[in-house]
């Protein structure tokens, strides 16, 4: 596989955005004329060699090397490819992605897999808030796709998502799943308050701790489901904890909600 | 040509078009993931009469199915797709959505996609749940013994039915005996099933009848009792003869699966009682499939 390698040289003053920068956009350019492509920088237009040295050759494959916590829109739109970015992310991560691969090595800022209908968005470090999520004004968030975070997710995780799966190896802030009307939200770790607040629909599951549901959930109780089997045995391959995830049994503790918006929706408790 | 004594005509089976699918039902055990199969499956010996020919595939181990549950194979052919899109939402519905702790998937990877959990969702009454789990969409329908899970669609393959040979016994032990030892043979066959009663049809049928109203009536020509009265094709040693009809995904299944009833029926050899060995046909005209029977042995 053929790399574009851009190294970030020092942290920009302000927050560039880099949805140019996607394997689909740049096919058929050369490393020099990509040097060249103008990046949005506050209000001005700047080539991107201002702040990336560039090398190697335009491909199936991106890598960003450097702290790019200010790097906003990192595969944007992206529908096939990769981008490999070692370390930090800003802002916006693979927003409106609709196909490919983005792993980061480090952690990423707010709205990340914001808009995903497909592909697969991996972090190894933490999310910030609305992952997953909507644009403020918008009413479908996450509609496809999958989300791996391995540290730390932030409030408002899969806010008005729709469908697709997010991954939380760590634990989840407040209000996770929020405004929810489908897909699913899996943490190993502890969840924040108000898990699904205005949900709709959709699951989130819990196979670390056990959520405090808020007051507009009901308790159904424990009892068997069998769909946890075909999400368990979905995650096999996946490069996740959820991989080795196994739990002895079905029976789960669900509540449903939240009442006050339908009550579709549901909070499993899969302890192991 | 002789085989063990048996005589094989020159012969050919003549088979069809069909269009067909697999279905994996499983449960929280093996009796009721096959009972809900036997349940579907039920009522599907011929397309003449029943709308649809399904039978039980095989049955598979915990490992092999997408729930991690005992289940089994079933096969349903139809001779169009939508015919075969009415039985399947008919007999799933009835018969496998009903059986208690039941699940169903699909057993084809691709192909045209049937409707199945996306039209049984409706059972629910807007408290299905649908989940998209590795790319394949499934329902969730909340039953009084907890969830039905079906996957949301079922692709349908192009298939073969029709797959056909009799077998011509001295006497009807005889003939029983061969039919049984061709069936557990050919049950090892993957993508065919037997659809008639036990895999065994005794009433095979022509084309037309003298009444208008039918389409198909009695083989006279294989009738032992017609033997004096019509154009037979028995001599006098034959006094009982047996058809095993077959359908299958591919043109090799039905072949392999005749080929495995034929040599079964053939190691009984004379000694067991079978005269002959036919196939039934329509002179080639009606069906593009023909298998021989000779090349199919020894």
């Amino acid at each position: 596989m053929s790399d574009l390698v851009l190294r970030l040289r020092a942290a920009p003053a302000f927050r560039l955005d880099l949805s140019p920068v996607t394997p689909e956009k740049l096919a058929g350019q050369s490393a020099a004329s990509v040097a060249r492509m103008p990046l949005a920088c506050g209000r001005r237009r700047l080539p991107l060699g201002e702040w990336f040295d560039v090398r190697g050759d335009v491909g199936e494959r991106i890598v960003i090397e450097g702290d790019g916590t200010r790097l906003d829109r990192i595969g944007a739109d992206m529908k096939d490819g990769q981008i490999r970015i070692d370390g930090n992310a800003g802002a916006y991560l693979g927003i409106g992605m609709g196909g490919g691969r983005i792993d980061v090595s480090g952690s990423v800022d707010a709205y990340a897999g914001c808009g995903l209908s497909g592909g697969v968005v991996r972090i190894q470090g933490d999310a910030g808030d609305f992952l997953g999520a909507a644009l403020p004004g918008e009413h479908k968030g996450m509609r496809g796709g999958l989300v791996i975070v391995g540290g730390r997710v932030g409030d408002r995780a899969g806010d008005h998502m729709r469908r697709g799966l997010i991954l939380a190896e760590g634990s989840c802030g407040d209000y996770c799943g929020s405004r929810m009307q489908g897909g699913t939200i899996a943490t190993l770790g502890a969840c924040g308050s108000r898990p699904g607040f205005a949900m709709r629909r959709g699951t989130l599951l819990f196979a670390g701790p056990a959520p405090v549901p808020g007051p507009t959930f009901n308790d159904g109780g424990e009892l068997p489901l069998g769909f946890l089997v075909l999400l368990e045995r979905s995650w096999k391959e996946l490069p996740s904890r959820f991989a080795t995830l196994a739990r002895p049994s079905t029976r789960v503790r669900r509540w449903l909600g939240d009442l006050a918006f339908g009550g579709e929706g549901e909070l499993i408790h899969w302890p192991g | 040509m002789i085989v063990n004594g048996i005589s094989i005509d020159d012969t050919f089976a003549e088979a069809f078009a069909m269009r067909g699918t697999r279905l994996v039902i499983t449960a929280h055990t093996l009796g009721w993931a096959r009972t809900a199969a036997v349940s579907m499956t039920g009522f599907a010996t011929s397309v003449i009469g029943c709308g649809c020919e399904a039978g039980i595939e095989c049955e598979l181990d915990a490992r092999d199915t997408p729930d991690g549950r005992p289940g089994v194979a079933v096969l349903l052919f139809a001779t169009s797709s939508s015919e075969l899109t009415k039985q399947l939402e008919r007999r799933v519905g009835q018969c496998v959505l009903t059986s208690p702790t039941s699940a169903v998937f699909s057993g084809i990877a691709s192909g045209r996609p049937l409707p199945l959990g996306k039209t049984l969702r409706y059972f629910g009454d807007g408290h299905q749940i649908s989940k998209v789990i590795g790319g394949r969409r499934y329902w969730r329908v909340p039953v009084m013994d907890g969830e039905f899970i079906a996957e949301d669609t079922a692709p349908m393959s192009d298939a073969v039915g029709g797959g056909n040979f009799l077998i011509l016994a001295s006497a009807t032990s005889q003939a029983l005996a061969a039919a049984e030892a061709a069936i557990e043979a050919m049950r090892r066959v993957s993508g065919a099933i037997m659809p008639f009663p036990g895999g065994v049809a005794r009433s095979g049928s022509k084309i037309g009848s003298k009444y208008k109203t039918l389409i198909a009536s009695t083989n006279d020509a294989f009738c032992p009792t017609l033997r004096a009265s019509v154009k037979s094709e028995l001599g006098p040693d034959v006094g009982c003869v047996l058809e095993i009809v077959i359908d299958g995904l591919t043109e090799d299944a039905v072949r392999n699966s005749m080929q495995a009833g034929l040599r079964a029926v053939c190691a009984a050899g004379a000694a067991g009682g079978i005269r002959r060995l036919s196939a039934g046909n329509y002179g080639g005209k009606l069906g593009k499939f023909h298998f021989p029977l000779r090349a199919l042995l020894p």
